[in-house]
């Protein structure tokens, strides 16, 4: 398995639980490094069922957004599902201006978003 | 680093509060440089943690796109910005050395063709969470100007 620098990812049954490791996601070579690690787990690892648990992430720039996009785009490809849980309501908020809410499987909590698969 | 100015407190036209100006490198993680101080200054002056976010995200995009797409972090040249923090004020010139751009050309993010398109939100971002943007004729300065809601 790939180390991870960004991202902490568990498995609880068939599904990936991954969480973040950066409270601000905003630094450029922190998000590359963020993308290229998501990425890996749909394109080598051919993990299929995503929560992407944000709990504890307070801030996250456009730049993050668009690596998100990206690893949905490459989940549906993949004919794999992403959900996304623990959004505090500022980052929500993001999701709302951007539409990305109509994009996005948003549940409110790890549980809820697992359940859902 | 660039020079502080504390604005005198008797001068009737100008209002108190925080003024900065700096030049940052056109380098990936330059805005860290400014940041922290102005978000700072956002808690000293009263701002409330959603507008402290807003703001943050805003100056974020401002000084990425000016580093990125201006300066194409070309490390002769430099990003401008000048803050201004009052209790009520928060003013960010962001001004970069590159050819400018028309923000008109920039395609609506939120449209169901381009939802899934993984960049073009910044402008967007700024222009919601801010009172008001302006850029400049040349659009290679950008104004973010935002006043505390006072309802």
């Amino acid at each position: 398995m790939a180390t991870h620098r960004r991202i902490d990812v568990a498995k609880i049954g068939e599904i990936t639980v991954v969480k973040f490791l950066d409270k601000k996601i905003l630094d450029e070579a922190n998000i590359q490094e963020l993308g290229t690690e998501l990425f890996g787990l749909v394109e080598h690892d051919n993990r299929k069922s995503i929560v992407l648990n944000f709990t504890g992430v307070e801030f996250l720039s456009s730049a993050a957004l668009g690596k998100l996009i990206t690893l949905d785009r490459k989940v549906k490809a993949a004919k794999g599902r992403m959900k996304m849980s623990n959004i505090r309501p500022e980052i929500f908020e993001v999701f709302q201006i951007t539409k990305l809410n109509k994009v996005f499987d948003i549940r409110t909590d790890e549980s809820e978003a697992i359940s859902a698969f | 680093m660039g020079k502080q100015i504390v604005q005198s407190v008797s001068a009737d036209h100008v209002p108190e509060g925080w003024h900065k100006i700096t030049d940052l490198p056109s380098e990936r993680g330059a805005s860290r440089l400014i940041m922290e101080e102005l978000l700072d200054h956002l808690g000293i002056h009263g701002w409330s943690p959603s507008d402290i976010f807003a703001i943050h995200l805003a100056a974020e995009e401002a000084i990425v796109n000016a580093l990125v797409h201006g300066n194409k972090l070309d490390p002769s040249k430099k990003v401008h910005v000048d803050c201004f923090v009052s209790p009520d004020t928060v003013r960010i010139q962001v001004i970069d050395e590159g050819q400018g751009f028309n923000p008109a050309t920039v395609p609506d993010c939120t449209l169901d063709e381009r939802l899934e398109v993984p960049s073009g939100r910044g402008v967007m971002l700024m222009r919601t969470f801010m009172t008001r943007i302006e850029y400049s004729a040349a659009g290679n300065s950008v104004l973010l100007e935002k006043i505390r809601d006072q309802t």
